[in-house]
């Protein structure tokens, strides 16, 4: 599950110095290229033109509550993990307008809104980030009713992802088989080397149009060696990752226990300001409002992030359905590890951590179900 | 007297009460018809009967000098009215009228509180079956408290 | 204008949800003080085909849109049929539509009730309040194909005689000889002869065969688990209820994540469930 998935491409080695070829095959292919930058004291994502704009040199501390990015000894690219932005921010934007109306005569006229979409690059998008927009994928055009704005946006990317090699302090995507290799869903997939003074990348594409991408970046022919040595630093993170969730029959578990004590006391130290939902990658609630200009001859209907740690999340006429703290956290840990099975046939949940390092009272997801779990209530309480 | 026995019998409030019993009770019981409109007992008089409805629709209600008559709930065939015979100081604490012409077999509650005390099995058979419709009021009652069509559940 | 038209008949296209189809209203008619009742046509007569149980997302010109069960005859696809109660914003808006304006209309979504299952059965309705609007159609289909079922009821409870919906129609299916129609309110007003208690009290006395036996049931959620354990008692088994279940709705298509009851969604896997399936579910608080 961690290694790069076997294929007819051959794999290559590109020397770091060599990356910036890489993009410029991106930008000839037409790619505006989106990848790790830092703004404000973290690694965000936001549109680069050269490789010299990447964070070489710099890494992330992360802990519960806790986030700084610090001086690497070395040049890594890419040794840093996940920021406060995940990917979904470009496919499921946090606010877009899906509807334009205007008044006619004697009525009014509806016409979607207009956008334009350029084919784009994630460039350096992680293994635990990638599954996150596969299970995007499912709950937005995956089944009867297809979002079209997903749709057109996710038409016009193209994935390059970065192996993890060296992983944060509130990793767990091995416990959820999301990384720290990517197994599929890429066009390209990097792993970055640094040994004895050689700073390479082992390129393998996923698909002809990667392949294509590739055959225009100097590189050489990966050596077994390489190409072990490549396998080693992705296993060798794996083994780093100390955080997990024991996901063994984790459904039945959830939903067996939707009353068990320990929701109360979670309760007690959650705020219930939905920073785990802004930042988790595949948390995907939306609420609709509406608006008309001031002459009121066009009225917008905009798509917002919305959150079930509000109380307006499940509000029906009278009152909001789950109008306890205590029943919104067990909402959202429940739906994004259990019910989440249920409705789109995977986890929700793709270890990357970002809920326990954005969480400003320091809540740990893996340590509520770890919790819920060796306490497990049998019996229900009534 | 006898004619009755086999109403009683079929009756959901006496379904499957053994014979014996069924006998004992029908010394108790007698044939009742009242008008529509016409009062079958009012607040504060002696609660000396109770009534095994056979055909029409009983309102039971209270008054109000502000509003006149509140309807609390009403009865029709295939029910009991009345259980304050049952509980000392044996008065009634509403008013009962018929909606519609109703026919009923009217139970003597002196009468058969006497067999009760004679006879606690018969005593707990009946109790039993009263406890049941005590229950069902006293939910019923709650759920029209709760307003459950208002804004506020 | 064929395709447009084919399109409409079909309802929302899929890969453009958020798209809705316009419907003039052609009619209004007040219900009770609080509720009304309305209905949509397109231009073109083709109207929208749609199952007793389905709703729509009913969208008003710069106000917002809400989710609305049709009330109508399912026959009748030129014309939907909504019944609403003015409680928010946008309701209170519809409220003052005239003749002639436009709505905007996403649907029809979810599972409907299950008259197919439940034919060569015996069928108790139970509604509660507004709740009888989505099972109006029910009604309506069950009539029109009346002689594919076996007995059926209607028990009804509303809060006051002024609350009662669609009293005409409930006068006329009253006077069927093939509906048993049983109407209660849980508070008595002004001349009022009929019953008054809960709509619970009614079960116990209907006469079906409960081992052949459906119950649709929909009102509020307090009114419906009670109305269950009457059924329960009265040996209907909790695969033949149904129930239908509420929650806050934005989209229709699974995609908002608001309508989650449980692992499910109330948009698409409601809101009509089966009552075995979610047993647990009703129990549970917050959920």
């Amino acid at each position: 599950m961690n290694n790069s998935a076997k294929n007819d491409y051959p794999p290559g080695l590109i020397r770091a110095d060599d990356l910036e070829h890489l993009l410029k095959a991106l930008g000839a292919g037409g790619f505006r290229i989106q990848a790790p930058v830092i703004r404000d004291q973290s690694i965000v994502i936001d549109e680069i033109k050269s490789a010299g704009e990447l964070p070489a040199g710099w890494t992330d501390e992360q802990n519960r509550g806790h986030y700084r990015i610090k001086r690497r000894s070395d040049n890594a690219y890419f040794g840093y993990v996940v920021g406060p932005y995940s990917w979904k921010k470009f496919l499921f934007p946090p606010s877009t307008a899906i509807l334009e109306a205007k008044r006619t005569g004697n009525g009014f006229q509806v016409s979607a809104a207009a956008e334009t979409v350029s084919p784009t690059a994630f460039f350096g998008i992680r293994p635990c980030d990638l599954r996150a927009l596969q299970i995007l994928d499912r709950v937005l055009i995956g089944s009867e009713y297809r979002d079209p704005i997903y749709q057109k946006r996710r038409e016009q990317i193209l994935i390059v992802a970065v192996n993890c090699t060296e992983p944060g302090g509130n990793c767990f995507c091995t416990s959820m088989e999301s990384g720290p290799g990517a197994a599929e869903g890429y066009d390209i997939v990097l792993t970055e080397m640094i040994d004895a003074g050689q700073h390479n990348f082992l390129a393998q594409a996923g698909t002809e149009r990667g392949n294509l991408i590739l055959q225009q970046v100097p590189s050489e022919k990966a050596t077994s060696d390489a190409l072990k040595s490549a396998a080693e630093a992705v296993q060798m993170a794996a083994r780093k990752i100390s955080k997990k969730i024991d996901t063994a029959d984790i459904k039945e578990m959830l939903y067996a226990n939707a009353e068990h004590p320990r929701w109360e006391d979670v309760a007690k130290q959650c705020l219930s300001c939905a920073n785990c939902t802004l930042v988790c990658p595949t948390c995907f609630c939306a609420n609709i409002d509406d608006y008309t200009d001031l002459t009121g001859e066009t009225a917008t209907r905009v798509r917002r992030w919305d959150s079930c740690f509000t109380l307006d999340h499940s509000y029906i006429h009278g009152g909001s359905i789950r109008s306890s703290v205590r029943a919104r956290y067990r909402q959202w840990l429940t739906h994004k590890l259990a019910a989440w099975h249920d409705q789109f046939g995977s986890s929700g949940c793709v270890g990357c951590g970002r809920c326990i390092t954005w969480c400003p009272s320091g809540i740990d997801i893996t340590e509520e179900v770890a919790a819920i779990r060796s306490g497990t209530v049998k019996a229900k309480a009534i | 007297m006898e004619t009755l026995e086999p109403i009683l019998a079929q009756h959901p409030f006496l379904k499957g009460l053994d014979a014996k019993y069924l006998k004992l009770i029908v010394g108790c019981a007698s044939n009742v018809v009242f008008q529509a409109g016409e009062f079958i007992f009012r607040t504060g008089e002696n609660a000396d009967h109770f009534y095994i409805v056979r055909q029409g629709k009983i309102v039971i209600e209270t008054y109000s000098p502000i509003k006149g008559p509140i309807t609390i709930h009403t009865r029709q065939q295939g029910e009991v009215l009345g259980w304050s015979w049952l509980v000392p100081p044996y008065k009634w604490r509403f008013d009962a009228r018929a909606l519609e012409l109703t026919r009923a077999i009217a139970l003597d509650g002196k009468c058969l509180r006497s067999k009760l005390e004679e006879d606690h099995d018969l005593g707990y058979e009946l109790m039993k079956r009263f406890t049941l419709i005590i229950a069902e009021r006293l939910e019923a009652t709650r759920l029209q408290l709760l307003d459950i069509y208002g804004d506020n559940t | 204008m064929a395709t447009t038209l084919e399109k409409i008949k079909e309802g929302l296209d899929r890969s453009q949800p958020w798209m809705p189809n316009l419907f003039r209203v052609e009619r209004i008619r007040k219900e009770t003080y609080d509720t009304f009742t309305f209905d949509l046509e397109t231009s073109d007569g083709a109207g929208c085909a749609f199952q007793p149980g389905q709703f729509n997302m009913l969208y008003i010109y710069g106000v917002g849109e809400v989710p609305i069960s049709i009330s109508g005859d399912p026959k009748n696809s030129r014309t939907l049929v909504h019944t609403i109660r003015a409680v928010g914003t946008v309701t209170k808006n519809m409220r003052q539509l005239k003749r002639g304006d436009l709505v905007g209309v996403r649907g029809p979504f979810g599972r409907p009730w299950p008259v197919e299952d439940a034919k060569g059965h015996d069928v108790i309705i139970v509604a509660g309040g507004i709740g009888l609007a989505p099972l109006r159609p029910v009604i309506y289909h069950l009539l029109a194909h009346r002689e594919q079922y076996g007995k059926i009821i209607l028990h009804y409870g509303a809060r006051t005689p002024d609350d009662i919906l669609f009293r005409q129609e409930l006068e006329t299916w009253r006077a069927r000889f093939d509906f048993d129609v049983q109407v209660t309110v849980d508070r008595s007003t002004g001349s009022w002869q009929g019953n008054v208690g809960v709509v619970t009290l009614l079960i116990p006395k209907a006469t079906f065969d409960p081992l052949q036996t459906i119950a649709m049931v929909c009102g509020p959620e307090i009114m419906m688990r009670f109305t269950v354990l009457e059924l329960l008692k009265r040996d209907l088994t909790e695969e033949n209820i149904f129930l239908s279940g509420e929650r806050n709705m934005k989209c229709g298509i699974g995609h908002c994540g608001h309508c989650q009851f449980g692992h499910l969604f109330v948009c698409n896997d409601g809101p009509v469930f089966r009552y075995s399936d979610t047993a647990d579910l009703f129990k549970k608080r917050e959920i």
